[in-house]
């Protein structure tokens, strides 16, 4: 993992239209190896657009995106070959067994079959379907089937994994197993794809996000540093021992806008220690003291709202 | 040789769909039964009364069975598989769309053979005589591939309704078996039916069966198999082509 990390998925100014509408508008970004890339946006933002795009499932109007190398506009199989896809609409063959369904797609990706027999055995047994393995899918929980689906996704063990969507729906539980699956994939070195709509998810499992709305890049960085360069989200939340001033903690230069949440105040700022030592100015000149203090910095789940609203606003 | 490797590989890879489409849609019960019945009962309500020779009965039979078992299932399995949303699966492996319009023609091909065995041993255990089995094997293996084709092509619109296409493939099927010669020999039919009749897909393979049954034909043989051909690979590259275009539309 160490010095200059390859891009395991460039995309250049992928674009696709549906009729007159721009679903995917000339996006560019990069994957680096042994990454979670997070892939955020509200409903018909163009993220499964985008992923079947770059997993060869429909062709871009414009642009390029290379897959482990592989252009997949020219390449498409040797592309598909080295990824594991979970697709969002996606279903096993209900009418097969777990294992029959894992047989088809390992034979699909010419794995030979001993190999692809271990494969199935070591994948059931991970994701808890061992037991059941010979039963017909229809009898699973919907929580059993993704799972199954991971499992037909990882069969010919990719070094890169898409996943659209792959907890929405899910109990608790299963989407938790998911998560934690997908946490020690990437640490074996599998670099994933994640499209999303929790931020929770997002936030707990992504070295990187990228928010897409309206068929447009809005932002691409870390979590953290997303959370930083959106400034105008900080705050300070404050509480005192007698009722605040509103009027004068308003007048606090740098205070963006103020709004009481119960017995607490939250100031929004770009400058949350220049607010503070205010604050304490404050509550010597109202003879007053801070009971709790705390500065907020945004959560993802803040900047996915204030990014894709700003853009329908425009 | 690159080339002629990856074609191989994709041409494996079909052959896992037609396995998996056989194990599936095909060799079930109901449907193997009514691609017998169906056929065999249409045959009779059109010949019980009229004395038809047996040849003549294998051969009209045996086009219905043929025509009937290749476009029963072929038109449906992908609007079906769009509807449980097992396409998206099967288009994101390493395969390409035609590889899976030749596994849903290998597994419809295959089937279309065994089922039309039936008639064929049925009417030589009631004395039936084939009198030139070359043609009977050539024309049966040439019109399964033609007729499975058809049964693609009809799965052609972006309907994830299997029950509108199975109504448009009726629509079809059903004219199509009145005016191909089956009842009633093309050299018999009047002029505007002999000039319709040309423009039916079936009405070569009623010929080549007649031909083999009862070694007379309206066509020549080596016309009716060029035309079975031809037909093939229209119906063939209409299909992949028209897919290509539909299935942004499906997914």
């Amino acid at each position: 993992m160490n010095g200059i990390l390859r891009s395991v998925i460039e995309v250049d100014n992928l674009t696709k239209y549906y009729g007159e509408l721009r679903a995917v508008d000339h996006i560019s970004f990069e994957v680096k190896e042994g990454k979670i890339f997070g892939f955020l946006g509200p409903n018909g933002a163009g993220k499964t657009t985008t992923v079947r795009m770059l997993t060869g499932v429909i062709i871009p109007d414009e642009g390029t995106a290379q897959i482990m190398g592989y252009d997949i506009l020219k390449e498409p199989i040797k592309a598909k070959e080295v990824m594991g896809i979970v697709p969002e609409a996606s279903n096993a063959y209900v009418d097969f067994s777990a294992w029959s369904n894992l047989m088809l797609i390992g034979q699909l990706y010419g794995v030979p079959k001993k190999e692809r027999e271990h494969r199935a055995d070591e994948l059931l047994k991970k994701f808890g379907l061992h037991e059941r393995r010979n039963e017909k899918v229809k009898s699973f929980s919907r929580g059993m089937k993704q799972r199954l689906i991971i499992c037909m996704a990882l069969i010919n063990n990719p070094q890169l994994l898409f996943l659209d969507e792959p907890t929405t729906a899910l109990d608790v539980q299963s989407a938790r197993i998911i998560r934690d699956m997908l946490l020690e994939l990437n640490k074996d070195g599998v670099t994933i794809f994640l499209t999303t709509h929790n931020m929770e998810e997002a936030n707990l499992l992504c070295d990187e996000v990228a928010i897409i709305n309206q068929g447009k890049i809005a932002a691409i960085d870390s979590p953290e540093r997303l959370r930083t360069k959106i400034g105008k989200l900080n705050a300070v939340e404050v509480s005192f021992t007698s009722p605040p001033n509103m009027k004068k903690l308003s007048e606090i230069p740098s205070v963006r806008e103020i709004k009481k949440f119960g017995d607490k105040v939250r100031l929004y700022t770009n400058n949350p220690g220049e607010v503070i030592t205010h604050i304490v100015d404050y509550t010597k000149e109202n003879n007053s003291q801070i009971t709790t203090l705390q500065t907020l910095a945004p959560t993802l789940e803040d900047i996915f709202v204030m990014l894709t609203e700003e853009k329908e606003v425009n | 040789m690159i080339l002629s490797k990856e074609y191989i590989t994709q041409i494996r890879r079909a052959l896992v769909l037609a396995k998996k489409d056989m194990r599936l849609y095909y060799f079930k019960g109901p449907v193997i039964i009514f691609g017998v019945l169906i056929p065999l009962f249409l045959f009779l309500a059109f010949s019980i009364g009229r004395s038809i020779p047996i040849n003549s009965s294998v051969s009209g039979l045996l086009a219905m069975t043929l025509f009937f078992t290749a476009t029963a299932v072929s038109p449906v399995i992908i609007p079906w598989e769009t509807t449980m949303r097992t396409l998206e699966r099967l288009v994101s492996t390493p395969i390409t769309l035609s590889t899976i319009i030749l596994g849903n023609i290998i597994a419809s091909f295959i089937f279309a053979l065994i089922i039309s065995a039936v008639p064929i041993i049925v009417g030589v255990l009631m004395g039936a005589t084939i009198a030139n089995p070359i043609i009977l094997i050539v024309g049966v293996i040439i019109a399964a591939l033609c007729f499975s084709s058809i049964g693609i092509l009809l799965s052609t619109p972006p309907s994830s309704m299997p029950s509108t296409i199975m109504m448009l493939a009726s629509l079809l099927k059903f004219p199509l078996i009145f005016i191909s010669g089956i009842f009633i020999p093309v050299e018999q039919m009047p002029g505007w039916g002999q000039a319709i009749a040309v423009f039916s897909p079936l009405t070569y393979f009623t010929d080549l069966a007649r031909h083999a049954t009862q070694g007379v034909g309206y066509f020549p043989v080596i016309m009716d198999i060029g035309i079975l051909l031809a037909l093939t690979a229209v119906f063939l590259y209409a299909s992949i082509k028209l897919h290509k275009r539909n299935l942004s539309k499906r997914l």
